[in-house]
């Protein structure tokens, strides 16, 4: 595989969405006494600083200890309160993926996971930091949602959506700066795609940092005179099957790209329903993701060698339509 | 039991629902233990756990599974912390301001199922559906389908943290319910509970009691062959817990052990218990955890508890 050396660079304004998803949630507390939050010592990387100097006693702190983290989530849950419960990414699914389990997803008890910094926003620090397989175990655990906000409206609709009717949730939180992709227009709904651009030649399904990339590969392909949709996937679950199939009946290939490992997340999403679509329908499928542990590098780097770009997507549709 | 037809993708089980008959005798037995003299409380007691325990015999006989060694160690405190410590009402299970009970060793649900039909939260005749195709009473206890159930446990070293949770939970909505959990002594060899009794202490949750079903037996072994617990009361104590120290099967013993904190933190009682208690055959023996007795043994075990 060849590597290019320039990063990819956008022009517009980048952002972390942990800022959107803390000040969302301050907002929120301060309307609805039921919120707090609940961290393993991340504090800080939680960005939870304002959250606890306005709610010292709402912010409960249980330290490096994320299984009992997410247990004493679940508990909070059943006592009536809706629960934040924040930490890195990694940590949170991997350490504690049996409390998500039992307590969180089985038990629903509907208590508010937040995955930060995910996909491979702690670059350098390596695998052991990355959480790209929470989408795959997570999308194993019936009764659990898992929503993947593309930019900081999304962060806040999301944030405010699982306090509005709490329900076993999991947001990723990016901490990869994005630019924004969705307009005051776009509604974040439960279950569903958002079109963050029509086409007919050929789709994209994509989710969190692949949203903006998507597009820019979008507009590559314009240039070849080739239509591409996009499809931001903020809800990995519920699926929404019914975008997906018109996709499928719509256009002429599908290439899914996610921040996260290719066994069991969106892109299995999307693959196990196409199979079940009748045959005109069953569109040639590329897929990208990970499908190794990642070398050492910054994100931009990581998510270049994996093909995570404008150009890895544009090519990944080019190659789909040839066999089209 | 009523017949159900299997449909993928919907509630498995008929939700199960207070049962009248039943609430007004377990409302019966509460009042007058409460102003019962000592010694005719604890027979009362004993009389209800005798009666637990024939139904968990039947239902592990009529299964062919369960864990009845484990079932016959914790019967006397759940018998006790239902029928007289636990301020809450089995008509309303889901009433605000509750006391709230986890069984974390959630291996023992026919002991737990028994106890909350005795106690009115579902008809006593569902227990014959224990474990059969459909059945609301899962293997392991889980909320969605049987009232009274706080959290889903089975596996181990989940339930303290929810229980330190729910008692964090009851702080902040200003509530002055307790929070009791049971664990087992093999438990406390998972990691997740030294968390939770590490935040437990940090938070000074004096609502929390933790209770530990010490009948010194695991799966295979005694705990102290397996993974050595003792001095299991100064662990306990230098994790910050009020450590008291009960005969498990001494009633009036327990009621004190689980009498509000005194210091200002949690509260761990080391219920010392005997697996297998009440059947003279199964007391103290390691290969009783999860065996099934024979026809023979099931009547014999029906006779020594009558």
């Amino acid at each position: 595989m060849t590597i290019a050396s320039a990063q990819e660079k956008t022009a517009l304004p980048t952002y972390d969405n942990r800022t959107a998803f803390a000040d969302e949630l301050i907002a929120l507390a301060r309307e609805d006494e039921r919120i707090v939050a609940v961290c393993n010592d991340s504090v800080g990387s939680s960005n939870l600083v304002a959250f606890r100097d306005e709610f010292p006693d709402r912010l409960i702190n249980v330290g490096i200890a994320e299984q009992n983290m997410v247990g004493v989530g679940a508990g909070l849950a059943a006592s009536g309160l809706v629960p934040f419960v924040c930490g890195a990414a990694p940590f949170l699914t991997g350490r504690s993926l049996e409390q998500v389990k039992a307590d969180v997803a089985y038990s629903q008890h509907p208590v508010i996971l937040c995955g930060m910094s995910p996909g491979m926003a702690y670059g350098q620090l390596g695998p052991t930091h990355h959480s790209v397989e929470d989408l795959s175990w997570l999308r194993a655990l019936p009764g659990l949602d898992i929503v993947v906000p593309a930019d900081r409206r999304q962060t806040r609709q999301a944030v405010r959506a699982a306090a509005a009717e709490p329900r076993p949730t999991f947001i990723r939180v990016g901490r990869h700066k994005v630019p924004d992709v969705t307009s005051e227009s776009d509604v974040l709904e439960r279950g569903r795609m958002l079109t963050a651009r029509p086409g007919d030649d050929v789709t994209f399904i994509v989710t969190g940092t692949l949203v903006s990339r998507a597009l820019e590969a979008a507009d590559r392909l314009a240039g070849s005179g080739l239509r591409a949709r996009v499809l931001n996937a903020a809800y990995i679950a519920p699926f929404d099957t019914d975008a997906l199939a018109s996709a499928a009946r719509e256009t002429r290939a599908i290439v899914t790209a996610e921040e996260a490992n290719v066994a069991g997340g969106l892109g299995a999403a999307v693959a196990s329903h196409v199979g079940t679509l009748e045959r005109e329908a069953r569109v040639p499928l590329r897929i990208l993701g990970l499908t190794e542990f990642a070398p050492t590098g910054n994100t931009d780097f990581l998510l270049e060698y994996f093909g995570l770009t404008a150009a890895g997507l544009a090519e990944a549709a080019r190659e789909a339509l040839a066999h089209d | 039991m009523t017949e159900q037809t299997l449909t993928r993708g919907e509630p498995h089980a008929t939700a199960l629902t207070p049962d009248p008959a039943q609430l007004e005798s377990w409302r019966a037995l509460r009042a007058r233990l409460a102003d019962a003299p000592p010694a005719e409380r604890a027979a009362a007691l004993a009389t209800a756990a005798r009666q637990t325990r024939r139904s968990v015999v039947r239902m592990i006989d009529s299964a062919g599974q369960g864990h009845i060694g484990g079932d016959f160690s914790v019967t006397d405190i759940l018998t006790t912390l239902y029928a007289y410590v636990l301020r809450l009402d089995p008509g309303e299970p889901e009433r605000a301001g509750r006391d709230r009970f986890i069984l974390s060793k959630g291996h023992c649900a026919a002991s737990l199922y028994s106890t909350l039909a005795y106690s009115g939260y579902f008809a006593p005749r569902e227990l014959a559906t224990f474990m059969q195709p459909l059945s609301a009473l899962n293997g392991h206890p889980n909320r969605t389908t049987v009232p009274g159930v706080e959290t889903n446990t089975g596996p181990l070293g989940h339930g303290l943290p929810v229980a330190v949770g729910e008692a964090i939970g009851a702080r902040l909505t200003g509530s002055d319910a307790r929070v009791f959990v049971v664990m087992g002594d093999g438990e406390l060899q998972e990691g997740s509970n030294w968390e939770a009794l590490m935040a437990a202490s940090q938070y000074r949750l004096d609502n929390l009691v933790v209770i530990v079903d010490r009948n010194r037996l695991q799966q295979g072994a005694r705990t102290e062959e397996t993974n050595a617990l003792d001095p299991l009361d100064e662990k306990l104590a230098s994790f910050g817990c009020e450590v008291r120290v009960s005969d498990g099967h001494d009633f009036a013993a327990l009621i004190e052990a689980f009498r509000p904190a005194e210091r200002g933190g949690p509260v761990a009682v080391i219920a010392n218990t005997i697996k297998g208690k009440g059947v003279s055959f199964m007391e103290d023996r390691a290969e009783w955890h999860h065996k099934v007795p024979n026809a023979e043994q099931v009547r014999q075990a029906l006779e020594e508890l009558a």
